[in-house]
This record gives structure tokens, sequence and C-alpha cells, in this order.
């Protein structure tokens, strides 16, 4: 079976997402300081529970098998159990994030008694001091309180997730040992400068000497390990990881956000990656099937700057979302390219450009700090600069790693 | 799971019950929600073949009625123990009745 005819059906979209990822609110009870979608605080025009419900309806139609459900934490929705269980009752599986704030003894028995449910705890340090200086004080405890508790309900392969960091990426083996301790799956993923990742994606994004490590000790683990595709950009480095190694946004995946906007990826967060709204009349069928941006997305690809590169099929061109928010062209290389290209580019911007980067398009992060974590309220910007041409490939959060090919060839 | 090598063309079997298919212009999308593995079916007879495993009394009978041809049924075979191998189908029991 060839890979790449299989990706190539895949970039010209398909009748429904493989994968979506819907975020139910932007309330949060931690502040992460790289919180891709600058959660914080409850947006007023959140989607009430029956709007959600209408969604699921449309997501059952459309064979939507599984939503990611994540957040801000979705589990402080007050409603958010009686929505998981009115998509499992309507053969739309979850899989959720959570900070595990809400996974006490009863909850986790609830949840290991279902096929229909999977559950991701977010961390991002092996240890308390490496995961709470990013996610706040006592988040470390709060995870792992919640992992002991699934353990013992005897929920099996979990997933425990980490957002690799210049300061976590030499603890791989540890965040192993930890999956390993709790009957666990770990799923590393990539850091993007997204939503206030933007402001910390300097200081925590990983060294090229540590991409390197990331991807030797990945492909060591194969699929082990998972990584919702997300380190595609590591391939030029040579042997493809795990998964389709392509761009799924618009295409396999999008992301619906606590007040219905879709958008092309969860890591956009912004107007040029805007397709619509499920509240708009065709509701979210609509917006998948038929809207302008998605279209474009399921559209040929053009290579640009990277076009000569040797190695343009194997990362082809890396992540858009992180193109966009760090202001590098989007048919340019990805800012963490193997070959250093991106480095050289961001090398090269002047400082005004730098000063002008395109912000996300919300901003709900709390206005005070929250366990110890100074949220930086995000000043309101008006008069954006003239916005960077739309996107024809966006970025990657690919549900394939680990894609077990069927069928005739 | 069973090796690749247990898979047999002349043995009944079924699509997982925790399975779900979705029809694509390509062919079909296939998720298991126990394993919460994907999978898809290249084409359109192929998935004729996965819907109708639990009709008939072997896998190389539910090609047949799908129309395989013999030149192309090593293929398919590929195909289903692949699909066996990550459990999206499965050997089902046969009563005296006929189908389990």
């Amino acid at each position: 079976m060839s890979t790449e005819t299989l990706v190539e059906l895949f970039e010209r979209g398909l009748d429904a997402p493989i994968c979506l990822t819907w975020e139910l609110t932007y309330a949060c009870n931690l502040a992460c300081v790289h919180c891709l979608s600058s959660s914080g605080r409850r947006d007023p025009g959140e989607l009430s529970t029956a709007e959600c419900k209408a969604v699921i309806d449309t997501l059952e139609r459309m064979q939507v098998f599984y939503v990611n459900i994540g957040g801000g934490e979705p589990t402080v929705r007050p409603d958010f159990w009686e929505l998981v269980d009115y998509a499992t009752a309507h053969h739309v599986g979850v899989k959720f994030s959570t900070n595990g704030v809400r996974i006490d003894a009863a909850v986790a028995r609830k949840l290991a008694a279902s096929d229909y449910v999977d559950v991701q705890i977010s961390l991002d340090g092996a240890t308390a001091e490496v995961n709470d200086a990013v996610r706040g004080q006592g988040s470390y405890a709060m995870a792992i309180r919640a992992m002991e508790h699934l353990a013992a309900a005897g929920f099996r392969g979990f997933k425990i997730s980490v957002v690799v960091t210049r300061q976590n990426a030499g603890q791989l083996d540890e965040f192993k040992a930890l999956a390993d301790r709790y009957g666990a799956q770990l799923r590393l993923t990539r850091l993007r400068p997204s939503g206030r990742g933007a402001d910390v994606w300097d200081e925590l994004h990983p060294t090229a000497a540590q991409q390197r490590q990331l991807y030797d000790w990945l492909c060591a683990h194969g699929e082990q390990v998972l990584t919702g595709d997300s380190f595609f950009h590591l391939a030029a480095y040579g042997e493809a990881l795990p998964g389709l190694n392509m761009c799924g946004a618009g295409r396999v995946v999008c992301l619906i956000d606590p007040v219905g906007d879709v958008y092309a990826c969860p890591f956009a967060i912004h107007e040029n990656f805007l397709a619509g709204n499920v509240r708009a009349g065709g509701g979210f069928e609509e917006v998948w099937r038929h809207s302008a941006l998605f279209s474009e997305l399921r559209g040929p690809s053009a290579g640009g700057a990277c076009d000569s590169c040797q190695f343009y099929d194997s990362c082809r061109g890396g992540c858009m979302a992180a193109k966009f928010f760090t202001g590098l062209p989007l048919d340019g290389p990805d800012p963490e390219c193997v070959r250093g290209f991106g480095e050289q580019a961001l090398a090269g911007q002047a400082r005004t450009d730098r000063a002008a980067l395109p912000r996300p398009g919300l901003d709900h992060s709390h206005r005070g700090p929250v366990r110890g974590q100074a949220s930086k309220p995000v000043a309101v910007t008006i008069g954006r600069r003239p916005v960077p041409a739309p996107p024809d490939r966006a970025c990657d959060i690919n549900p394939l790693a680990g894609f077990a090919a069927g069928g005739a060839r | 799971m069973p090796p690749s090598s247990s898979f047999d063309l002349d043995q009944p079997w079924r699509l997982d019950e925790r399975v779900a298919v979705r029809p694509e212009p390509f062919g079909a999308l296939l998720y298991h929600f126990g394993t919460r593995r994907l999978s898809f079916l290249k084409n359109a007879t192929m998935l004729a073949v996965v819907r109708s495993l639990g009709e008939h009394p072997s896998a190389r009978a539910a090609c047949a009625a799908a129309g395989v041809p013999d030149g192309r049924l090593p293929a398919f075979e590929r195909g289903l123990a692949t699909l066996a191998e990550s459990r999206m189908i499965t050997p089902r029991v046969v009563t005296e009745q006929g189908a389990a």
C-alpha cells in the first residue's frame, strides 16, 4: 500500500473529519504559560448545552468517529459529563484532555467502564519542578492524583500528554517510566507558538540538538509512543516517524471553538484560519463541506522557498501555524526546520517585523496570577497589521499516527 | 493479537462489533472503538467484502460474492490479514444454524 497515494486522497479532503478537536470552554482552573488557546476565563458566548447537543447530532449524521474534547479545562463545564454521555449514546466517541482537576475515584470508575471514552492527562514535566514552572503550582500533584485514580479503577491505556519543551526534553525516559507505572500510553506533541505559546516560544521550544535527540528517541520507541503526527517536520532527519506525515488542517481535522467558530486547526485560532461558525444556517456540515477556506486547503499546495530542498517531500514545509505565528512566510521553512533554514529566516527578521507578529484572534487569559503563574494579559491591539496571504496548507494535528493500513492494493 | 499468518481465507469472519465503517469516495474508513485505531479500505470492492463477511461461510466466499477476480485474491487476502491483525475483523464461531 503506497502511503503517498493515501496522503494524496486525504489531501483532497474527506466527507467528514477523521478527527475533530472541540474546545468546549475557554474557562480553565490553570494558566499554563504556553496555552495554545489563551484560555482562562469563560466566554459569555459559549455554546449552550442544547447547541452542543445539536453539534453532536450533526457529528453522528456525518459519522465522525470521535471528537477530541479540550479547552480550556473541559471538565469545569457543569454539563461536561452530560455531553460526554450524549455523544457516546449517539455513537460519537470522546477523547478528552484534562489537567485532572475533576478526575476523582468515582469519575475514574465511570470512565474505565466505557469503551467510548478515552482520557488524556496533560503533564509537561516528569517532575513537579519542571511541570509546575509551566503549568502552575500544584498542577503536577493534581495530574498524578488523577492518574492514580484511573489506574486504580483499571483504566488501561489512558494517555499522558506531554508538550515537549527545552526544559523537559531531557526527561523522555522518565515520562515513559511514568506512563508504564500507571498502565498509560505516552503521547508527545510539539510546542506551537500559538495562543500564549507565542509569548514563551523563544524560551521553551527545544534546541536543535534536543530536536535531534527527540527524533532518535521517537524512532527507537516506534508506535509505543503517540505523537499525533505532530513532529513530521523532523522526518527530514531521515526515516519518517509513524503516521501519515501530512498536514491535516481542513482536510482530515479541524477545530470547533467554545463559541462555535470552526478553524482549520487547533493551533491556528486566528481569523485567517476561520472557516465559519456552527451557529450559521448549514451548521458544521456546511462549513466542513463547502467553506471557501477548507476548499482552498484541499487544493494543490506549493513548496515556495522550500521547493528546491531535497527534503521537502519528507517534511512538506512543516507546520503552518508555527510559521504563521512566528511571522515566517507560509510557503517557506518551518521555524524549527532541521536544516536550520527557519532559524536563519527568524534571525533575518527585522525587529519591527517581530513586534508586529500576528496575535491570536481571542484572548481569554486570567487577568491575575493563578497558582503562582502570572499569566500576562495581552494588550488589545487596535488596527492589526495587514494579514498575510491566506494559507495554502495549514498546520497538522494528525490523528493518524499508527494508522493501520488495511485493504487490497 | 494473532499474527497475520493466522488469517485463514477459508474460515468464517465478521467485522468486530466495536468497529464503525464510514464510506468515503475512495473506499471507507474504519474505526475500532476498543483499540482506538483507524484503518481504511482502499476501494469499494474491499468495502463490500468486509461488510458481507458475516453473511458468508468463509472470507473466500465473501470475496467471490463481491466479484473479486482470482488474480486479485492474494491482494485481498493480505488486506484482510492486516485487518485481522488489527482486530478490525474477527473469526466467527459458526453454529449449526449458520452465522453466530
